[in-house]
């Protein structure tokens, strides 16, 4: 019985929810519609906002607040699933060991590493297959603005690893080369943490390195490393030499990724997950991703229920001071359809304006970088606001979905109020 | 031909009969009109004159479809109107009726064209056509050269102007007018009346007026006055008569 209960509970929460939105829709559709359905002259809703321009400013800025709040938020997260999934190629396969989540747990031994290598699908060039064989650790090191330790994500690489991250480029100084402390830092982190500049020598893990390059990623998350020899890492992370935390292989083709993952999971030798690296990269960031997304939603929520009240004010003090032109407009002949319609329009007209600006108060965030932890690594990342035309066609629709809750009410009202009691009591 | 004792034909153009308004109030109620009975032809200018609270706005406002009676009926120009459905009698306002109002009840964000043109935007008139008909109707009341005008910068007794062309403008089957010069000086009053009675003389207009005052009253052709619920003609002699009409 509870849960019978439970089920007619949630499809009768359901139906509501669906009548509200269908609600909010052809609210936002009939008020776009009101200049050429309704025959309430538009320059009777432009010149009334005019005529009461504080309290029209002053819904207006609530919901440029609340639109400004919501694209940033939501650029946040774009940015930071962005900023993951850039890390990734299509061409790429990534090698965990089986049911290893991420490669923090992973373990991929030198032997499974041969078989990759020798794999159909895996590209190569003068050198050898295109494989890097990886170790990662997390080293605290100090922040340039704060002077406190955040958590950087140290990748110990094959010496290809540039021709298999092809987006990967060596923009200052040099690669580090095989078997020596020597460290090349990603543009982001040489530009976040102190003493990752070319040519400095830093101690970490027990280690002095020497940073001999740096390097720029395209904007993923590879550009908030460090990276350095993975057999020195090993070392000084004191892990047995013949272990690895993943392998990355640079494919022939991205339509080999098939046939190279049958042959590696069919090996009866090999105990590995294969995925394609953008895939791996972008589950990463889905949790951070929902993260920044429900937190800034809640934010932008309970912003947007002051801005619908703000709106609410406005309207329903237009109508208080209106009265007695609704009363005429209906008394000569306008339908109390005129009537919704018109201060449907005006409420969409006022909103549109804050989405507007609200979408224009964000757009310097754009390209602006910050960092956060990444919780699958545990390390820092750094990612950039990322503001598309998407996300600002949302912001004015949100806008217009609080100018619908907010005008929606007071119109009605307005539009419902006997005439002759509305004309009797001016 | 104005008549209060339901002996009139079918001819008219408006035609009450047995018509009740009541109000609860309270929990008690207040019986506004009892039984009222009325005919007014084409061409008439009645004014209802009565004490406050006699019901005379109450009236108008059942005759203009702004309000419904708790029983009888009310026919203008063959159409019953007691039972219409909220959006039909919208409608038949817009085609059928001219208000006035005491406080001229303009738009004031909108200019005096634009007052005027309001009706008109209901209609499937043209844009020019409707240009025209305003200009037309301003010329008619005097204003003509304050179109562009908003309400703020005319007088009293000119926006009233522009309220009557506003009710005049779709050529409505009678004017009602509620307490048309009550917030006027007796100059603008006067020339107010003189507007009404052009309405009336010169394009055979139907007019009915609420009024206080007996001086205004007179200019009407035929006085009512409202008490306890029930209408009364008046003994004293009446002004206005239809004489030639044009078409606006």
């Amino acid at each position: 019985m509870p849960g019978i209960a439970a089920k007619l509970l949630l499809g009768v929460a359901l139906t509501l929810a669906a009548t509200f939105v269908l609600l909010i829709l052809a609210g936002l559709v009939a008020g776009l519609l009101a200049p050429f359905l309704g025959s309430v002259p538009i320059s009777y809703n432009f010149r009334s906002i005019k005529a009461r321009w504080t309290s029209t400013i002053v819904a207006v800025l609530g919901i440029a607040g609340t639109v400004g709040v919501f694209v940033a938020m939501l650029s946040l997260a774009n940015g930071f699933q962005a900023t993951l999934v850039a890390s990734g190629s299509p061409g790429n396969a990534l090698i965990l060991r089986a049911g290893s989540p991420t490669e923090m747990m992973g373990g991929v031994t030198l032997d499974a590493v041969r078989v990759v290598q020798d794999a159909p699908g895996v590209a190569r060039d003068s050198s050898g297959p295109l494989v890097t064989q990886e170790v990662v650790g997390v080293m605290p090191f100090p922040l340039i603005s704060t002077g406190t330790d955040a958590n950087v994500q140290v990748r110990g690489v094959s010496p290809n690893v540039l021709r298999i991250r092809t987006f990967a480029k060596i923009t200052d100084g040099r690669m580090f080369r095989p078997g020596l402390s020597e460290i090349v830092a990603g543009r982001n982190a040489s530009r976040t943490y102190a003493g990752l500049t070319l040519g400095n020598t830093i101690q970490f893990g027990g280690g002095h390195w020497q940073v001999v390059g740096i390097f720029d990623a395209g904007g993923s998350a590879f550009d908030s490393e460090v990276w350095c020899d993975a057999k020195i890492l090993n070392e000084i992370l004191k892990r047995p030499d013949n272990i690895f935390q993943s392998v990355t292989v640079h494919l022939a083709s991205p339509e080999s990724f098939q046939q190279f993952k049958d042959a590696v999971t069919s090996d009866p030798r090999m105990n590995v997950d294969v995925t394609r690296e953008i895939d791996y990269y972008a589950k990463q960031s889905t949790v951070m991703t929902r993260l920044i997304t429900v937190l800034g939603g809640l934010v932008a929520a309970i912003m947007a229920v002051g801005a619908v009240f703000g709106a609410l004010n406005t309207m329903y003090s237009a109508i208080a001071e209106r009265g007695r032109e609704i009363a005429t407009m209906r008394a000569v002949g306008y339908s109390s359809w005129n009537v919704v319609l018109s201060f449907l329009f005006e409420a969409l007209s006022i909103s549109f304006v804050g989405g507007i600006l609200g979408c224009l108060a964000v757009l310097p965030l754009n390209g602006l970088t910050t960092n956060t932890m990444n919780f699958q690594t545990f390390a820092n990342v750094a990612f950039a606001f990322k503001i598309t035309f998407d996300l600002l066609l949302l912001g004015v629709v949100f806008g217009l979905v609080m100018g619908v809750l907010g005008g929606m009410l007071p119109a009605i009202r307005a539009a419902t109020r006997p005439v002759a009691v509305a004309l009797r009591e001016l | 031909m104005v008549r209060v004792d339901g002996s009139g034909g079918s001819n008219s153009l408006i035609q009450v009969r047995g018509l009740d308004k009541t109000y609860r109030r309270g929990g008690g109620e207040i019986r506004v009109l009892q039984g009222l009975n009325l005919d007014v032809d084409k061409g008439d200018f009645v004014a209802f004159m009565g004490p406050s609270g006699s019901g005379k706005t109450t009236l108008l406002n059942l005759l203009g479809g702004l309000d419904v009676p708790t029983r009888g009926t009310i026919t203008v120009a063959g159409d019953e109107i007691t039972h219409m459905s909220g959006h039909k009698l919208t409608e038949w306002r817009a085609r059928h009726v001219g208000f006035v109002f005491q406080m001229y009840n303009l738009i004031p964000v909108l200019t005096a064209f634009q007052n005027v043109e309001l009706p008109l935007l209901l209609t499937k008139l043209s844009k020019a056509q409707r240009r025209k008909h305003v200009e037309t109707v301003l010329h008619v009341v005097g204003l003509a050269d304050r179109m562009n005008h908003y309400p703020r910068q005319l007088s009293g007794g000119q926006e009233q102007r522009v309220a009557i062309g506003r009710a005049i403008v779709a050529d409505p089957t009678f004017l009602l007018c509620d307490e048309p010069t009550g917030d006027l000086d007796r100059q603008s009053a006067d020339e107010i009346m003189g507007l009404i009675e052009q309405l009336v003389k010169e394009y055979g207009k139907t007019v009915l007026m609420v009024t206080h005052d007996p001086v205004v009253a007179r200019r009407a052709g035929r006085t009512l006055h409202l008490e306890k619920g029930l209408l009364a003609e008046s003994a004293e002699p009446q002004g206005v008569a239809a004489g030639g009409r044009h078409e606006i």
